[in-house]
């Protein structure tokens, strides 16, 4: 049993993510294949050799793959993956994206989303935004899989895998790339940040914003936002928070003028602590938070950046 | 150019579900069923198209049981013209259900696809880029601006970093992210209007197509509760519960 584990990257560093979906194919057992495809990507097969548990790293380094286009790696990694008994890769936008084609093309199932890993073809999932939970057992030859991050933690980095060029270059010729506008942070991101501190529609405006900021940098945390608060424009869509955005655990997440819809709620209640500062004392946020405070924002904010 | 647009029957988003006694499934018995949120905003890019003069004609295909006929009906009210229900009782998995789909797209031959990132209930995000997989069309999935010129669609899309813009060849998919647009509300004339455009039913059984799932659901449960904690009345309060007790800052 042998798994090959895409790795998410930007060329020069392997992401978080890649070390926790690592830890969900330990799970699973067997020997660990990391693919890095890309283009100049070196630094980032030389990490990923570097990440414990892994047995090799496949390196496609070429332009085709620079941008990480579905339709090139969709036909890439089913092509490398039909010797393998698991393909697994982390649940981000990226492997969202190319995961099902590689599923399609090989025939088989899906399963999106895995939380925690019972056996070498039975997995949880959440559904209905979290609201329940699936026990899945798959009977296909080789198991898709894509990894929700947030449930696993990150495998260490004591290993030195044989680095093995893959020379398979695939281009479907029917995509291409024509630019990116990367939100720039000094910030921790949300999926690596230890404490995350969120804003809603309360927060009235994106300048508001900056009362968070404060906060922020001196508890070194990330900064996230309700759907409310992205629709409205005060931020941009990747601080979303939630069953369709981003899902979040930090040990500590502080919900600001959010309400806790379900769709909110579905990202981030497994954070280990949970605040809520709300001024409607029946927002439906405060029965699942830790620690409650009822009163307006605009009033605690301050006060609360002074205390830390 | 047709457009070809998908819409999935579910449980509506404003309500919570509950899990079966008998660890089984969820409760959909007297529950509120809807479109899809991602589909209604499929829906909407589709006849925007349309009132644009990109697009000449939108279908809409369900698969589903007869119910998810409501659902057509709803998307014929937004705008659409015609419908196809592809009929089962079954429970598919998207890769059957991108196969049915595969199936319809080589029937219609459609310039475009529009269909939701996600299906609200599964929560799976599959089937737009299995159809794309299956068909050898290209996609844009998370879409929250669509343009379609010199026969090209050029989509941004939203990622995790922030935006990214593609551009496919046509014909193409496309699936929906919040941001794309704010779906309309159906009329009540175009209400009206909509009980008689053309609602074709196939069954699913005769697409040739193992409509047998690789995955069974061994068990479906409800996740671990969260009680709700304690209300603090000041700032200093909830610091010193930060510190002291939970000693998380
Ligand atoms: C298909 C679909 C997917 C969705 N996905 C997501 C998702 O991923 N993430 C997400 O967050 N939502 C998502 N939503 C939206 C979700 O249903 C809610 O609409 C949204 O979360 C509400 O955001 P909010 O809590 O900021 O706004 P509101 O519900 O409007 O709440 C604002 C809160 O701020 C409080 N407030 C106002 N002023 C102050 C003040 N001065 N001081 C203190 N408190 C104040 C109010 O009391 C209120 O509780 C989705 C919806 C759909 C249909
Ligand atoms: N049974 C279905 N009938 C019509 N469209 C569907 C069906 N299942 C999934 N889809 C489409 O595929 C999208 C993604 O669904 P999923 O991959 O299940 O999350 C949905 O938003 C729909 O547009």
């Amino acid at each position: 049993m042998t798994i090959l584990l895409i790795a998410e990257h930007d060329n020069s560093a392997v992401k978080a993510d890649t070390l926790k979906a690592v830890n969900a194919a330990t799970a699973i057992g067997g020997d660990i294949h990391v693919l890095v495809a890309g283009a100049n990507c070196s630094a980032a097969a030389d990490e990923a050799a570097k990440i414990s548990g892994v047995a090799k790293v496949l390196v496609a380094d070429n332009e085709a793959y620079e941008h990480q286009l579905a339709e090139n790696m969709g036909l890439l990694v089913s092509d490398l993956g039909k010797d393998y008994s698991h393909i697994v890769s982390p649940a981000t936008t990226t492997g969202k994206n190319f995961m099902p084609r590689v599923a399609a093309l090989l025939d088989v199932a899906q399963i999106s989303d895995i939380i925690a890993v019972h056996s070498e073809d039975s997995f949880d999932r959440p559904i209905y935004a979290g609201n329940a939970i699936a026990t899945v057992k798959s009977s296909d030859a080789i198991k898709v899989l894509t990894v929700r991050v947030a449930a696993f933690s990150e495998a260490g980095t004591d290993g030195s895998a044989e680095v093995v060029a893959v020379d398979a270059v695939h281009d479907a010729g029917i995509s291409s790339f024509v630019s990116a506008e990367l939100t720039k942070s000094e910030r921790p991101e949300l999926g690596a940040a230890r404490v995350i501190i969120s804003g809603g529609r309360g927060m009235q405006n994106g300048e508001n914003f900056k009362l968070l900021e404060g906060i922020a940098d001196k508890l070194g945390a990330a900064i996230g936002a309700s759907r409310a608060a992205v629709d409205a424009g005060f931020v941009p869509n990747d601080m979303q928070v939630g069953q369709t955005g981003k899902i979040v655990a930090p040990e500590l997440y502080i919900a600001v003028g959010i309400s806790g819809a379900i769709q909110h709620l579905a990202g981030m209640k497994d954070s280990k602590v949970i605040v809520a500062i709300n001024k409607d004392p029946e927002a439906p946020i405060f029965q699942i938070a830790d620690y409650g405070l009822v009163a307006d924002l605009f009033d605690v904010l301050p006060e609360l950046e002074a205390a830390l | 150019m047709k457009v070809l647009v998908t819409v999935k029957r579910v449980i509506d988003y404003n309500v919570k579900v509950r899990v079966k006694a008998d660890n089984t499934g969820v409760d959909l018995a007297n529950t509120k069923m809807s479109i899809n949120p991602f589909c209604e905003i499929a829906v909407e890019e589709a006849v925007r198209l349309k009132e644009k003069g990109v697009a000449t004609e939108v279908v809409v295909v369900s698969i589903g049981a007869k119910a998810c006929q409501e659902q057509i009906r709803t998307a014929l009210a937004l705008g659409a013209d015609r419908g196809i229900q592809i009929d089962t009782e079954l429970n598919l998995d998207s890769l059957q259900v991108a196969k049915l789909l595969a199936k319809v797209v080589e029937e219609e031959q459609p310039g475009l696809v529009i269909m939701g990132k996600q299906a609200i209930d599964s929560d799976n995000n599959q089937t737009g880029q299995m159809l794309g997989a299956l068909t050898n069309m290209p996609q844009g999935t998370f879409a929250s601006e669509l343009v379609i010129e010199n026969g090209k669609a050029k989509v941004t899309r939203e990622i995790d970093g922030g935006l990214q813009t593609v551009e496919l060849s046509m014909p193409a998919i496309v699936t929906t992210d919040l941001r794309l647009n704010e779906p309309r509300y159906a009329k009540l004339p175009n209400i009206m209007k909509a009980k008689r455009k053309p609602l074709v039913v196939k069954a699913a059984a005769d697409f040739g197509i193992n409509l047998t799932s690789s995955v069974e659901v061994l068990k479906v449960a409800e996740p671990a509760k969260r009680d709700g904690g304690e209300m603090v009345d000041s700032v200093e309060a909830l610091v010193a519960k930060l510190k002291d007790e939970a000693k998380v800052i």
